[in-house]
């Protein structure tokens, strides 16, 4: 484990594009190869190509139990690929890397946490080093900061057991960008909010997308809120996945291959609906925003 | 060694109340236990810190289940005539180790404490029994009798203790990170397992500490209620230990001295006074939060523009 690194209460505004330009290559930021993901006899996904590029957003949807969340934990370097190759900014996947920003489903939060918002994007911080939590003022100025670029300067000071699901995301993005990282990413950051805590979240990450050309992992059940801002998606389903622009991948004829049965994807209004996904039934997330959270 | 009871039993004449409250020659015990009020003090740190993360890591149960084997070395050290304290410590450390071995996930933890504990227990019970000595021994070893700490048992105790707030201090910010928030701290790479294992070893240490003075069975109040009620009435990183660690101190400071004059064990006093302080952080809690509601409550918050 590198205890090494810094803090980084990186003075210079999260925004900045800067970090981008210090890689060498310019290449990918995240490269994957041939990636098969098994449990036992189960097979999630099987020979999964993959590049995401600097500034890029790919979205991650797909069925519950098809390996969305677990592709997460192998790019976390928490999980290891059954058989492939992948490197995360030109390493192999390693747990601590402080450029890789992390925000897990909501329920991940127990109820009886303790602690204030704006204690909970100083462990994103400097959570991970030994010793005594002692404030510096630098620590202090730069989580004032994340949690106002977010807009949650008037909830610092509540814990976060009693902060709603919106307030509660906006503050789990000020923890993943607390120390400017390259890679974002999401794991159903959505669930269970409202169409407006919805779009506030999606424009957060759009910013940060935006302005310092971070590479976002979005998984999500819900294409519709990132519909706008997606590069990619990458569809798991059924031990298979599909992966392209969204004009590509969201069409009948992609997603019956997919699942192996008959498929609709209907587009209406600029939303995508699908009707007929095998697991989810005639209510399939897709077709509508606020969902009920579910346990994976 | 000299037994607190056995220092107060001239002045228990009197009634009930002067059996429980008795501040005859109060002078002069007060030098007596000198070294019992370090003891305390000590004790009041320790579990008022190892409580923060006994509530923060939902481990009251195991702190329960540990006592009862720190018990079960107690007694094994009364009957072949060894130190009590290190029986104490031996008997938690083992407990501890179980639990944090075999019971990673939640679920599985409690069923694991509840499985070793009566087994401690158990065994606890067979050595008293087989123990001759005398009887307020035994009865100590559950509820605290042991109270006058003579000098090589207050050297393992203030050993011990540096142990204990040393490591503490090593662990804090990962160790909340991890209690608080295990997924993102797994991704930053603090290493949840380890940090688990190392805290079920430390909580067992300040277990086996607290076991010499409030006994087996109340060791909750100790480790437990003084956390538990500062949780109630603030979410400081910083206040919360303070606080904690000052309700753990005025429970065993108060007990002692409450203790002092009388023939009780000082376990009732620590206890209630501790019990006390959290129904006062409940009660602070509930006006506070009908005098000013949530701060936050109604404004979802700074308004983020949809679009920039």
């Amino acid at each position: 484990m590198d205890r090494t690194e810094a803090v980084a209460p990186s003075p210079e505004p999260s925004g900045t594009a800067g970090r981008g330009r210090e890689s060498p290559a310019a290449g990918p930021v995240i490269s994957m190869r041939s990636g098969t993901l098994a449990y036992g006899d189960r097979v999630l996904w099987r020979g999964l190509d993959l590049d995401v590029q600097p500034g890029e957003l790919l979205a991650v949807l797909g069925p519950n139990g098809s390996g969305k969340t677990s592709l997460l934990r192998v790019l976390l370097g928490r999980q290891q690929l059954t058989e492939g190759s992948l490197t995360v900014l030109g390493h192999a996947p390693r747990r601590g890397g402080r450029h890789i920003g992390y925000i897990p489903q909501q329920t991940s939060l127990p109820a009886h946490t303790m602690l204030r918002a704006r204690d909970l994007v100083r462990l994103g911080l400097d959570g991970h080093l030994w010793g005594l939590p002692l404030t510096r003022p630098a620590v202090r100025r730069r989580v004032d900061d994340l949690l106002a670029s977010v807009g949650a300067t008037c909830y610092a000071d509540v814990p976060v057991g009693r902060l709603s699901g919106g307030e509660r995301q906006r503050v789990r993005i000020a923890q993943a960008l607390a120390t400017d990282p390259r890679i974002l990413l999401c794991d159903e950051p959505l669930l269970s909010l409202d169409l407006q805590h919805q779009r506030t979240v999606v424009t957060l990450v759009e910013r940060r997308l935006r302005a310092a050309e971070t590479a976002v992992v979005f998984v999500t059940h819900e294409i519709n809120p990132v519909l706008g801002l997606v590069d990619r998606i990458l569809y798991l389903a059924g031990g298979g996945f599909r992966i392209g622009p969204p004009d590509e991948v969201m069409t009948s004829a992609a997603l019956s291959e997919l699942y192996g049965t008959h498929v609709d994807v209907i587009r209406i209004g600029g939303r995508i609906v699908v009707v007929g996904a095998p697991d989810a039934g005639p209510d399939h997330p897709h077709a509508d925003a606020p969902e009920e959270g579910e346990s994976q | 060694m000299i037994g607190l009871g056995l220092v107060a039993d001239g002045g228990g004449d009197g009634g009930i109340w002067h059996q429980i409250f008795n501040f005859d020659h109060y002078g002069e015990l007060l030098a007596l236990v000198q070294n019992s009020l370090l003891a305390g003090a000590l004790l009041g740190l320790v579990g008022g810190l190892v409580g923060v993360f006994v509530i923060m890591r939902d481990l009251p149960f195991a702190v329960h289940g540990i006592s009862e084997l720190s018990f079960a070395g107690a007694s094994a050290a009364l009957l072949l005539g060894v130190n009590i304290v290190a029986g104490s410590i031996v008997g938690s450390l083992l407990a501890a180790a179980a639990i944090g071995v075999l019971g990673v996930r939640a679920r599985d933890r409690n069923s694991v404490i509840g499985i070793i504990m009566p087994f401690g227990l158990g065994l606890g019970v067979l050595f008293l029994s087989l123990y001759k000595g005398r009887a307020a021994n035994k009865f100590g070893i559950l509820t605290g009798q042991i109270i006058a700490v003579d000098t090589p048992q207050m050297a393992w105790l203030i050993g011990t203790s540096v142990v204990v707030l040393i490591a503490l201090a090593v662990v804090w910010k990962p160790l909340t990170f991890a209690g608080v928030d295990p997924e993102v701290a797994e991704a930053r790479g603090v290493p949840i397992r380890a940090l688990s294992l190392v805290f079920m070893l430390l909580l067992g240490l300040a277990v086996a500490l607290c076991v010499q003075i409030v006994g087996a069975l109340l060791v909750l109040a100790l480790l437990v209620t003084p956390a538990a009620a500062a949780a109630r009435i603030t979410a400081s990183p910083v206040l919360l230990p303070v606080l904690s660690v000052v309700f753990a101190l005025c429970a065993m400071e108060g007990g002692t001295l409450l203790a002092l004059g009388s023939t009780i064990p000082i376990s009732p006093y620590v206890t209630t006074i501790a019990f006390v302080i959290y129904l006062g952080c409940r009660l602070v809690e509930t006006l506070r939060t009908k005098q000013v509601g949530r701060i936050a409550l109604g404004s979802p918050g700074d308004p983020v523009q949809t679009h920039t």
